[in-house]
């Protein structure tokens, strides 16, 4: 593969990854990121999604209609929604049932519509479905240190394994209920954000 | 331009969706078995929770009720309460009705059926259900010498958006509540939802169902109770932005701990 074809792959991860710098999924990354089991499985979700929506995309692309392009985009994504929420389901029923309506707002991610209608309309399959894959594992890196801190700060646990006893179980630690809150997550993105653009300088917008 | 065309546009509409649709119809069917078997299970751990056997997460609870390290069999578990069919209109046990009957009665499929189902009177129905099931299943949990320590009796009521299916466990008194599980609600996640959550469950603990007449008094208030109310014994506290599915959640309790629920059987325990 050339290394062109590498790197639809890799940017996606710091140099343009979809959360903190083109600020896309905010939403449910706030949402299900309180334990690293559910931020783990949101991941794995919207990377599946995403990969395989840009290679359907992209294989069929010469013969969507411009008119119905949107229309078209949105069935083939929210179909493989609806089958990544049943497998789920049957594969790890608690999981769902904390993750509850998000799985299926995956439909309305603005990454895999963004990723859908910004390359897999106008790129051959494999690089689209790399794009995807890519873009996926950009989201899920940003959502699972989110939910990796938020977890161990917030319970003193990691995958529900407690790491640091808390208070109220007799433990030392006492739980930083901040991190589980919405605004604790806010914080988190805003300081990934940050520390991004300050390991690569280049990546801040331009002052005007 | 020919990419333009009706014909094109519509057969690649219909293409796609019938692709999509035969993809979708697929995952359903083949993955059903497993979900509908998660339901049950779910159900299950549900009732073990009211019981205070096993926590939300699914691990064992010692003696006093602290979680074990121990992850539950839920099925094994599941075997050492004593299910107990009740006839709804009488309130009568239906002793006639062996294990396997028993386990088979799903309230959800009687009230489909009108042999199978009872009205509620318009002014009596505060759980908006409009039928109940003609019987329904409690569980018995007992200690070593046959006393029961906890009733467990499911319960349903319409919330702000869906039916929510549930189960509330009373001590042996018949009067305290110890617990109430939420199995299957489709309130907002975040606001309503949090009825499902083991923090606002633990309220109803403790709280007392019947006033000194025999009448329901235990009721879901919006926001904080005032302990020195006399009627704070009765009174659960909301959650804030969720009034009514709050107040859904204490009419169906009113309902099903009511004359038209199991309040016949509950009376004729007392005695």
């Amino acid at each position: 593969m050339s290394g062109k074809t590498l790197s639809t792959l890799y940017d996606p991860l710091f140099k343009n990854n979809p959360i903190a710098l083109q600020v896309l999924g905010i939403c449910s990354a706030l949402a299900v990121t309180t334990s690293l089991n559910t931020a783990l499985t949101m991941s794995i979700a919207v990377t599946i999604v995403t990969a395989f929506s840009n290679l359907a995309l992209s294989l069929i692309r010469s013969i969507i209609p411009g008119s119905i392009r949107m229309i078209i985009e949105m069935t083939i994504i929210a179909s493989l929604v609806i089958v990544v929420d049943k497998i789920i389901q049957a594969v790890a029923p608690d999981i769902s049932k904390s993750l509850s309506v998000f799985v299926s707002l995956i439909i309305t991610n603005c990454i895999v519509m963004g990723r859908a209608e910004a390359f897999a309309i106008k790129n051959p399959p494999i690089e689209s479905f790399l794009d995807g894959l890519g873009n996926g594992l950009g989201y899920s890196l940003v959502l699972t240190s989110i939910g990796a801190i938020r977890e161990l700060f917030g319970f003193g646990t990691l995958f529900g394994i407690t790491i640091m006893k808390p208070v109220s179980e007799g433990g030392w630690y006492q739980p930083n209920g901040l991190l589980v809150l919405a605004p604790g997550a806010f914080f988190l993105v805003a300081g990934f954000i940050w520390l991004l653009r300050t390991i690569k300088p280049e990546l801040a917008e331009k002052e005007d | 331009m020919e990419k333009e065309s009706i014909f094109k546009t519509l057969s690649v509409a219909v293409g796609v969706c019938a692709v999509c649709a035969v993809l979708v119809s697929i995952a359903a069917v083949a993955l059903k078995p497993v979900i509908s078997k998660n339901k049950v299970l779910g159900k299950k751990s549900n009732v073990l929770v009211a019981a205070g056997l096993i926590n939300a997460d699914g691990y064992t609870l010692d003696a006093e009720g602290k979680p074990t390290q121990e992850r539950a069999d839920v099925t094994k578990l599941f075997t050492s309460l004593v299910p107990q069919a009740i006839d709804l209109k009488t309130g009568k046990t239906l002793d006639s009705l062996g294990p396997e009957e028993i386990a088979a009665i799903d309230e959800r499929e009687l009230v489909k059926k009108k042999e199978t189902r009872l009205d509620i009177a318009a002014n009596d129905d505060t759980a908006k259900i409009k039928t109940t099931p003609d019987k329904a299943v409690i569980y018995l949990l007992k200690d070593e010498n046959g006393t029961v320590k906890r009733y467990i009796f499911p319960f349903y009521g319409q919330g702000l958006w869906s039916t929510m299916y549930g189960f509330i466990a009373l001590d042996g008194d018949l009067n305290t509540v110890e617990n109430i599980t939420f199995y299957d609600q489709e309130e907002t996640p975040g606001l309503g939802g949090e009825i499902a959550k083991p923090f606002w469950q633990s309220k109803w603990s403790g709280k007392s169902v019947y006033d000194p007449q025999g009448n329901v008094a235990v009721s879901v208030i919006k926001g904080t109770g005032d302990p020195t109310n006399p009627k704070h014994a009765f009174e659960v506290d909301g959650i804030s932005g969720a009034t009514l599915t709050g107040a859904g959640v204490g009419h169906a309790v009113q309902f099903w701990l009511g004359k038209s629920g199991f309040g016949p059987y509950i009376k004729s325990q007392k005695e």
